[in-house]
């Protein structure tokens, strides 16, 4: 008897002609939390989708309780015990509640139809026993990401599942839902059930995972005790080097005030926000999520005009409209949601790239395709976009060299004051640090940045100054050298206003 | 972990509302009916009743499995031409055997339209090409191959037996056969939708079918079962439209899929999959109908009866988008 419930040796999967796990290998035991770590494209999520069945293995071998087993569809894992919450969320968002715990295995009556009033009276329980209210009729449309994963651990635990698997299941959270999040994984580890756990952010491992297994391209790396290691220690083994300096704002010497705003309000989602932006700094702005910085961000953009405050734009009152007029006046918005905001997927890069400035590239209506090209490909490669060639379609990027293209394509129009929406939410180590490297240059060529970040870590060493929002309201304002993770944090939950003018 | 569900009331209407979407339909068709009956009394009789019926019978039986299609997030364009098939080949079967018990001839007439339905299955299901276009290609083909079977010919009324056109026409316990036909239809489909395994997959399937394959559900078997399912129902309604019409052309049900469309969109089905009831799809075909019938009585163009159906496809499609963007928004705050 192995002292393990779950065990992967020399795991290989192709697909087509290439192959992304090489010979991985990985051991599970019961009751603890092991954390799976590696960056975008190491094979983590290629990994699970062997362990759920999802993929199948095209070399090594999978023991369950010392039993190798051959999963040839989902369900036969499922119902070996293995339940996963994917980083999509995979519930149905016009059926209720209940009826997505049960899923594919609604209970039946004799006869075999579908027995409905025991289904509800078993979501009743499961969600009891797991601490959640939900209401069991409604539809999962309705529901927020936290509670969805609240229905997807119950349908978990349906199947009395042993095996847990979580996929980024922090990502969309705020701190007070991931608290409670992390407060059942400890309970259900605790109860005895192996739980994989996914995440970006190092420092959610720290907290809750008692191992680590650090995958790196496709090939297995190493397995840590967690309170052995430290963060430096992670990211060596997952990037293979040491990130000397993870994020490496330059020094600048802050020029005149590019950006300032005064009182500015947009009823019912934020009201009086002040701050100055200089050239040359990155102002970071800190809070939960949906404290309202993207809201104050879009108003100044001009998407959502603000309903009262100023703007002014080095020294000139502004009333900006609409995110054309913002662009002619020098500002660059990068959005969140690349897939949504960001990017024309269906779009090649240089497509991408020159949409905003098209305007530059044509002639009597008729676009010079030769200078879009040589322009878009300079941007590309400034940006050291990995893609084929600058034709790639910008839907089959990953999601770093997305972004790299998002950056590229607000660069091009030159803007003086530049907003970056979590500019490195769910890109890898090494993107990000390039990232941060752009980030840290483009201030020192005279650009005002406002950063956008849940990111405590990308908070304090990007910003020269940062300001922490908390429901709508601006709650503090620090300097570089008095702000701390705990004063932050503490901004970030509290509704007494502490702003410090500076 | 505590999560609470909204509490405003006026989600809970909102959420109210996408749960009984019949509400709004009934609704339309009283105010419907308390007009037409001002300008036409005998709207409101029971003969007229039993006409509507007898006209939407046959509306009723593929509306329904056109819902299960899409519901899949599907769509399937060749009915009309599987009903004509149907209609064209059963027939000539009967014509040139009028002795053939009815029993088989609705079974043949069901067992053809299957097969139909799993040609355009195979294609969706196998050949992963996209419904809409796939069924385009089915609608004309099945459409070229009556012509082809019946050499442009017609099957007039003198030449099918009274046995077959009693299979539409005969009543039981004063219930016209057609309409039986359409009720029993209508409850195995409520009973398979809400009391089946599979019919709950037909939901997970449009409504997330990444989701539904995750819990192990067989996507692909599922898509080529509803179309098969809507073949079969198009068999069945080709051979009561041959009893009822007494007859068979090469134009039989020519355009038809779009009434059954509009029945499961007017009936509440979300055109993107996932959503949809059997009472909504009932009550859809009975307005659309209630549009034709009163349309007739009331002595207007019968051009304003397909601008009425256009309308209430519109006003369905809208408040639809409608409501699941408030149930958004009231979600993101």
């Amino acid at each position: 008897m192995s002292e393990y419930v779950l065990e992967l040796k020399n795991i290989a999967k192709r697909f087509g002609g290439v192959e992304v796990l090489h010979g991985v290998s990985f051991g599970l035991r019961p009751g603890e939390v092991h954390a799976l770590l590696g960056e975008n494209g190491a094979g983590k999520s290629t990994l699970i989708k062997v362990i759920t069945g999802i993929h199948q293995p095209d070399g090594g071998e999978i023991f369950l309780n010392d039993k190798q087993v051959h999963f040839d569809d989902p369900l036969q894992a499922r119902l070996a015990g293995i339940a996963a919450i994917y980083q999509e969320l995979s519930l149905c968002p016009d059926l209720n509640v209940a009826e997505n715990i049960f899923l594919g295995r609604q209970p039946t009556t004799v006869g075999g139809s579908i027995n409905w009033r025991k289904l509800y009276s078993e979501a009743d329980r499961l969600l009891t026993s797991l601490g959640v209210h939900l209401d069991l009729k409604a539809k999962a449309r309705s529901l927020s990401i936290a509670q969805m994963q609240s229905v997807e651990i119950a349908r978990a635990f349906s199947l009395n599942a042993r095996i847990l698997i979580m996929d980024e299941p922090t990502s969309s959270l705020t701190l007070k839902e991931v608290a409670e999040l992390f407060g059942l994984v400890r309970r259900l580890r605790d109860e005895g059930t192996a739980i994989i756990f996914i995440s970006h952010r190092l420092e959610e491992l720290f907290e809750v995972a008692d191992r680590v297994t650090v995958l790196r391209d496709g090939s297995y790396v190493d397995t840590r005790l967690v309170k052995d290691v430290t963060r430096d220690d992670l990211v060596r083994l997952m990037v293979g080097r040491t990130i000397s300096n993870l994020f490496p704002k330059q020094d600048v010497k802050p020029g005149e005030i590019a950006l300032k705003v005064e009182h500015l309000s947009l009823a019912g989602i934020f009201e009086d926000i002040n701050f100055e932006l200089h050239k040359g700094e990155i102002l970071g702005m800190a809070g939960l999520v949906g404290a309202g910085r993207t809201d104050v961000a879009r108003a100044i953009f001009g998407v959502v005009p603000p309903t009262s405050g100023t703007i002014q734009i080095e020294g000139r009152q502004v009333e900006i409209k609409s995110p054309q007029q913002a662009i002619s006046l020098g500002l660059a918005y990068v959005p969140e949601d690349r897939q949504l905001h960001g990017l024309i997927p269906a779009m090649n890069i240089t497509s991408n790239i020159s949409l905003p400035i098209l305007k530059e590239y044509a002639r009597r209506g008729w676009l010079q395709d030769k200078a879009e090209r040589s322009a878009a490909f300079s941007a590309a490669r400034q940006m050291e976009v990995r893609a084929n060639s600058i034709w790639q379609l910008a839907r089959t990027l990953s999601g770093g060299n997305q972004q790299k293209v998002v950056l590229a394509k607000w660069l091009s129009t030159k803007p003086r004051i530049l907003i970056l929406d979590e500019p490195t939410r769910g890109i890898d180590v090494g993107t990000k640090a390039a990232v941060h490297a752009l980030m840290s240059n483009l201030a020192a060529e005279g650009i005002a940045i406002l950063m956008i970040s849940s990111e405590l870590p990308e908070v304090l060493g990007m910003s020269d100054r940062i300001l922490v929002m908390h429901e709508g309201q601006m709650t503090a304002l620090f300097s570089r050298a008095e702000a701390t993770q705990e004063k932050i944090i503490s901004a970030a939950t509290q509704t007494i206003k502490t702003v410090r003018a500076l | 972990m505590t999560v609470k569900t909204p509490t405003a009331s006026r989600s809970n209407l909102l959420l109210t509302l996408t749960r009984y979407r019949e509400f709004g339909i009934i609704l339309i068709i009283i105010i419907l009916a308390v007009i037409v009956t001002l300008r036409a009394p005998v709207f409101l009789t029971l003969g007229n009743f039993r006409d509507i019926l007898l006209d939407i019978s046959i509306l009723v039986i593929v509306a329904l499995a056109q819902t299960m299609v899409i519901l899949t997030h599907g769509i399937d364009l060749s009915v009309g031409s599987v009903i004509g098939l149907v209609a064209m080949m059963v027939a000539f079967t009967i014509k040139a055997n009028p002795t053939i018990p009815l029993v088989v001839v609705v079974l043949l007439g069901m067992a053809l339209g299957a097969i139909l339905g799993s040609f355009n299955g195979l294609i969706i299901a196998i050949g992963k090409v996209p419904p809409i276009i796939a069924t385009l290609g089915t609608l004309s083909i099945y459409r070229g191959m009556i012509f082809l079977y019946s050499k442009g010919y017609w099957i007039p009324p003198f030449q099918l037996p009274d046995t077959f056109k009693l299979l539409s026409k005969g009543t039981f316990l004063g219930i016209p056969h057609i309409i039986i036909f359409a009720i029993v239809v209508a409850i195995l489909v409520y009973y398979f939708l809400n009391y089946t395994r599979t019919g709950r997959d037909i939901y997970a399937v449009g409504s997330n079918p990444d989701a539904a394959q995750y819990v192990g559900i067989r996507k692909q078997r599922i898509i080529f079962l509803v179309y098969v399912l809507t073949g079969i129902a198009a068999g069945l309604a080709g051979v009561l439209w041959a009893s009822r019409f007494e007859s068979s052309q090469t134009n039989t049900a020519l355009g038809f899929e779009l009434q059954t469309v509009a029945a499961s969109i007017v009936g509440g089905v979300s055109i993107s999959g996932g959503v949809g009831t059997v009472p909504g799809v009932l009550l859809g075909a009975l307005l659309l109908g209630m549009i034709n019938n009163s349309v007739t009585l009331v002595r207007i163009s019968p051009f304003w009866e397909q601008a009425a159906q256009g309308l209430l496809i519109l006003i369905a499609v809208v408040s639809d988008i409608l409501i699941m963007r408030r149930v958004q928004r009231n979600k993101s705050k």
